[in-house]
């Protein structure tokens, strides 16, 4: 008898072990039976998940597992990517994002994200926050405009530090400053859902300490969605955790559930340090 | 895992050892040295262009000039029409006030030959802007004729026999009259960038070469500048990646490394020919030349564009920008430094290009400067090549002079390019 490893990825159906949470959340984000090619390979196996409105849910697992393909899924920034091909349906306060009625430059002002590497625009700090605001034509004045740069720095923790100096560029704050500026820039448009791709992997613990705190309290307002690779990470700011392997979502739970009692021996593995 | 024996420690300072580190150091240094060989080589090479040309092109930068007292009689001039006067006479007269001895026909023409033979024309000239000197005398400088300029400057020896040499005995001897009465002067020759060509080396000047390649690189540049930045901007931004856009990229690829006459000989058949375009027009230059430097501006612009990296335009696009919004906000002034340069240095290439201005028609002999686009006109690579071509001794040190004056404007528009790229460049 073939064992279910011997078929074909692709012709093989996955399950997932869900844990609901004890007092269940409205659903934001849900994604159903998400397939993604790249070309000819396949990158995503059915997945199948629902993400909760303002709280934080972390997607963890080994590199190549296909959690950043599915956060890229949910503002359709695999779009850019040539050859690239969803499958399946998202949707976002019940509307499926790949209508092709859909106005992809309205879903990316809802969807947020903030990328693994901070990566402000070559301009000042006034002008990347203002940005968002400016193309979406969101402030009715200047003084709207400066009104909404500086409420997103100070949600951002940023702004006591950089008021003196919105004219000086961006790129010369430090890592963190940084990608708190791009977590500033991504909420000064109003955003519902912020996803947010590794955003530490490229800052000190220090700075790793203060987005942390800053992602704890933008849960109060926003869906946040963050993909790590940092057990630790998961543990300390989300309240779901979502385990991937290879192009599979093997298990999510409420995140102190998936930590402290994972039903799937391979979330067991991953979590203990036995692989990834 | 037991079978992998393990191996006994290196030896690091064995002969062998050393030996072979000693020899990897030699590599080292040989390798340094072929470098340093082939810049001094290079170097000396470009050092040894320049100095030949100096040497020949700076007796261009000055000129043998001489100061002579011209009668304005008014039997030659009359003051109600002084544009239809004798001046011929007024010239010989003179000089004949400095050498009344001379009084034979034939010695008086050779006379004559010792100052430019539009000195006449240069009277008129003075007189017209003038008209009070009528009846007195006018002092004026006029160059000296080619063979004379030759002289004061050494490059015609008097040690040479008279009958191998373009000026007589004579002539020296009433040339250094002159030189006594301190009316020759060698002052700078600015007449080298003010005047256009001429068939008389001492008046032959690059105005005219200098404007039309003006004109013809400004047509190169408001053509070649926004149409290669869009086919760029399309192909590297909005082209799908199947086989008619790798079909185009190929061509472009190959049309840089097409030889520049080719696009000369098209621009003969097409606007010359085919739309009836004026010859030897900057404009058509222009065309051509644009034609010759789209492809690389086309190939530049791509690089440019493909340099900016990746996680700026993903940032803009997260935020919601619409595609135009990513490249005009973003990813264009970003790779604009590197545009500007591709240009400038599309340009200096432009500018130096003969070929297929020669078939168009641009070496024509044209002796004032063009009014317009349309109006025939040389290049600056065309003169010189008209230059060149000539047999006077004066056009020798003028070729010379007027290639420095090419390399001295790509040295400044290649300035400008390193100039912008150091200026604009922005970090992130």
């Amino acid at each position: 008898m073939a064992t279910v490893a011997e078929l074909p990825r692709e012709t093989q159906t996955f399950k997932t072990v869900r844990t609901p949470d004890a007092a269940p959340r409205p659903v934001k984000v849900k994604g159903e039976d998400v397939k993604v090619f790249y070309g000819a390979k396949q990158a995503l196996f059915g997945v199948s998940i629902d993400i909760p409105d303002r709280a934080v849910t972390a997607f963890i697992g080994p590199s190549g597992c296909g959690k950043s393909t599915f956060l890229r899924c949910i503002n359709r920034m695999n779009d850019t990517i040539a050859g690239a091909r969803v499958e399946g349906k998202i949707t976002l306060d019940n509307r499926d994002i790949y209508d092709p009625d859909l106005d992809v430059v309205e879903l990316r002002a809802r969807v947020g994200m903030v990328f693994q590497k901070p990566n402000p625009f070559p301009k000042s700090i006034f002008d990347n926050v203002a940005y968002g605001p400016k193309i979406h034509g969101l402030a009715k004045s200047k003084a709207d405009l400066e009104e909404i740069v500086s409420s997103s720095l100070q949600k951002a923790s940023l702004w006591n530090e950089v008021k003196d100096r919105l004219q000086e560029p961006g790129t010369g704050l430090s890592g963190g400053q940084q990608q708190r500026l791009c977590i500033a820039r991504a909420i000064a448009v109003s955003p519902d859902v912020i996803l947010m791709d590794e955003p530490c992997s490229a800052l000190d613990p220090i700075a790793t300490a203060k987005v942390e705190e800053l992602i704890d309290e933008l849960r109060a307002n926003y869906t946040i969605i963050i993909v790590t690779h940092s057990m630790q990470q998961a543990a300390r700011v989300s309240q779901r955790t979502a385990f991937f392997h290879l192009g599979v979502l093997v298990e999510e739970g409420p995140t102190d559930h998936i930590f402290t009692n994972p039903i799937e021996k391979r979330t067991q593995d991953y979590i203990t340090g036995r692989f990834g | 895992m037991s079978d992998i024996s393990l191996r006994g420690p290196v030896e690091w300072s064995s002969e062998t050892a050393v030996a072979r580190r000693k020899s990897r150091y030699a590599a080292d240094r040989r390798l340094q040295f072929y470098g340093i060989a082939a810049i001094t080589t290079a170097i000396g090479l470009l050092g040894l262009l320049i100095v030949s040309l100096a040497s020949t092109g700076y007796l261009a930068f000055v000129q043998t000039k001489v100061t002579l007292d011209f009668p304005i009689r008014a039997e030659w001039v009359k003051a109600e029409d002084p544009a239809a006067g004798n001046y011929r006479n007024v010239v010989r007269q003179a000089l004949l006030d400095i050498f009344p001895e001379v009084t034979t026909p034939p010695d008086q023409r050779k006379l004559g030959e010792i100052i430019t033979n539009n000195a006449q024309f240069m009277v008129r000239d003075a007189v017209l802007a003038n008209p009070s000197v009528i009846g007195g005398t006018l002092t004026l400088t006029v160059p000296s004729s080619d063979p004379f300029d030759q002289l004061n400057k050494g490059a015609i020896s008097r040690d040479v026999p008279e009958n191998q040499r373009r000026v007589t005995d004579q002539q020296i001897a009433w040339f250094d009259r002159l030189v006594e009465q301190d009316r020759v002067a060698a002052p700078f020759n600015w007449e080298l960038v003010t005047n256009a060509d001429s068939r008389f080396p001492e008046l032959a000047g690059l105005a005219g070469a200098i404007t039309g390649s003006f004109y013809a690189l400004l047509v190169c540049f408001v053509l070649s500048f926004p149409i290669g930045i869009a086919a760029a901007i399309y192909l590297e931004e909005f082209a799908p990646k199947n086989r008619w856009t790798d079909l185009i990229e190929v061509n472009i690829n190959n049309l840089a490394a097409v030889p520049s006459i080719v696009f000369g000989l098209l621009g003969l058949a097409v606007f010359l020919n085919f739309f009836g375009l004026p010859r030897s027009a900057p404009l058509v230059g222009g065309m051509v030349l644009a034609l010759m430097t789209l492809p690389t501006m086309i190939i530049v612009t791509r690089a440019s564009l493909k340099a900016v990296p990746p996680s700026i335009r993903e940032a803009a696009l997260g935020m919601g920008a619409s595609k135009h919004q990513v490249i005009m906000h973003h990813v264009l002034p970003l790779a604009l430094p590197g545009i500007l340069t591709g240009t400038i240095i599309g340009l200096a290439q432009a500018l130096g290009e003969t070929a297929p201005l020669l078939l168009i028609g641009m070496n024509a002999f044209i002796t004032s400067p063009p009014g317009g686009l349309l109006e025939a006109s040389t290049a600056l690579p065309t003169q010189i090549f008209i230059w060149a071509d000539s047999p006077e001794r004066g056009f020798v040190s003028r070729t010379s002079a007027a290639i420095l004056v090419l390399l001295g404007f790509l040295i400044v528009m290649n300035g400008i390019a390193v100039f912008l790229r150091q200026r604009l460049e922005r970090t992130w």
